[in-house]
């Protein structure tokens, strides 16, 4: 077992540090690169904290809905794979309520701040 | 450095000017570069843009029209009085250059995020999608016979592009499949009329001034075909930057756009640039995925280029919000 602080606090401390005392520094090039970089441990950070959820409840709904078991990876294969064939559609029970739940769970870890995904958020 | 090879080219064209001053690299990727700099005369100092590839990057990747089709495309547009620099030279083996050209530098803003949210354009944003419609008309209507050579798309061979793209990546991405099924169950055929497509009409590539449009950049990705793509491609949510109400790059509406393009005669077709727009919602897709690849396998390993792969996401929600929208 690794000890404390965990990597989800330990990401978050240093994307703190970078905000708050460091970007004031820096103008220009190098501050859009700092901004870059900060952006990528905060997603970091979201995904540490959101993805053992997320993939677990993605996983139940593939394997409700193509009826077989395996990896997460390997049942989103088997998904496209139906889908390029037109052998499940938007018609196919459940499929677009999946694919909705699973894109609005990548985007609250990619670009929570995205104009499309906040509407949606409000939708509910 | 490239000053004074500027300075020798700029004599050769331009009668009485003194050197060059001031020469900046705007972009530049491996094969291609932009720069700034400005003409000096003693009749006044004249700004410039150098567009080339340096030498020994001859071979552009198989989407780009090349650039001596791009200053072609430039002058033609500049001569029927479209918003386009006028091209000053092409560069010759002797100028040590590369091949590329110069052409004349127009002042205005290309990033969206200040068009969109500063003060000094507030007037020209209701201006926009109509002035935009208009343009895209007239490039449209440049006479075929003058265009340089160019490769020819259809909605068929695009989707079959992607769709080979989509599998080089080797990841699977069920709402691009839903996507691609979409739009092969939805391809609208060849287009009645095949015309010059700018194939990159969006924010980034229009200079805009507190009038309006003053110029539009980057022929690279011409092509011929219908004349619809260039309407979809700047409805794609992608290019409104957080203003999703306003289809067309985030300034305005499908109607202005519409209205600026039947202005000039020629029709445009809702249904088809919907079409469209989905398609480009997934290209952009499968460039985010591109700029991934890149990071991974290519010699740019930057965080600008990871973080965009990750924002591949962004087009699958827009894809859904066009193919399966949720009820209020």
């Amino acid at each position: 077992m690794q000890d404390e602080p965990t990597p989800i606090e330990l990401t978050k401390a240093v994307a703190d540090f970078l905000r708050n005392d460091i970007a004031p520094m820096f103008s220009g090039h190098h501050a859009f690169k700092l901004r870059v970089a900060i952006n990528a441990l905060d997603l970091v950070t979201r995904q540490l904290t959101l993805q053992a959820g997320g993939d677990e409840a993605e996983a139940g709904r593939l394997k409700q809905l193509l009826g077989v078991d395996g990896s997460l990876h390997d049942l989103n294969r088997t998904l496209a794979g139906k889908i390029a064939k037109g052998e499940v559609d938007l018609r196919t029970p459940g499929l677009a309520e999946h694919l909705w739940q699973t894109t609005m769970d990548k985007l609250a870890v990619d670009q929570p701040n995205y104009a499309s995904y906040k509407r949606e958020v409000e939708r509910k | 450095m490239i000053e004074a090879e500027l300075s020798r080219c700029v004599a050769s064209f331009h009668p009485g000017a003194t050197g060059v001053a001031g020469a900046a690299k705007l972009s530049g990727g491996a094969s291609q570069e932009t720069w700034s700099f400005d003409i000096v005369h003693p009749g006044g100092t004249i700004g410039a843009i150098l567009r080339r590839a340096p030498q020994g990057y001859g071979a552009s990747p198989s989407r780009a029209a090349g650039l001596g089709a791009e200053a072609r495309l430039m002058q033609l547009a500049h001569d029927a009085g479209l918003p386009s620099p006028r091209v000053m030279h092409v560069l010759r083996p002797e100028d040590g250059l590369g091949t590329g050209f110069i052409m004349a530098r127009i002042e205005g803003e290309t990033i969206a995020r200040k068009i969109l949210r500063d003060e000094s354009f507030a007037k020209a944003r209701p201006l926009l999608a109509r002035q935009l419609g208009k343009v895209a008309a007239g490039i449209h209507g440049l006479p075929r016979a003058q265009l340089p050579k160019l490769r020819e798309m259809s909605a068929t061979k695009e989707i079959g592009e992607l769709e080979r793209e989509v599998q080089s990546f080797n990841w699977p991405r069920p709402v691009f499949e839903l996507a691609l099924r979409w739009l092969r169950d939805n391809d609208p055929g060849p287009s009645a009329e095949v015309t010059l497509v700018h194939g990159d009409f969006r924010h980034g590539n229009l200079i805009i001034g507190p009038d309006g449009v003053r110029a539009v950049l980057d022929w690279e990705l011409a092509h011929l075909g219908d004349p619809m793509e260039d309407l979809g491609w700047i409805c794609v949510n992608s290019w409104r930057f957080g203003e999703i109400d306003k289809p067309v790059g985030g300034f305005g509406s499908r109607e202005d756009l519409f209205a600026g393009y039947e202005e000039s005669g020629r029709k445009a077709d809702p249904a088809r640039v919907t079409f469209w727009e989905v398609m480009g919602t997934l290209r952009w897709g499968v460039m985010c995925c591109g700029m991934m690849q890149r990071f991974r396998l290519g010699p740019d390993h930057s965080m600008e280029r990871a973080m965009i792969g990750r924002r591949a996401s962004e087009t699958e929600i827009d894809l859904l919000r066009l193919l399966s929208p949720r009820g209020d």
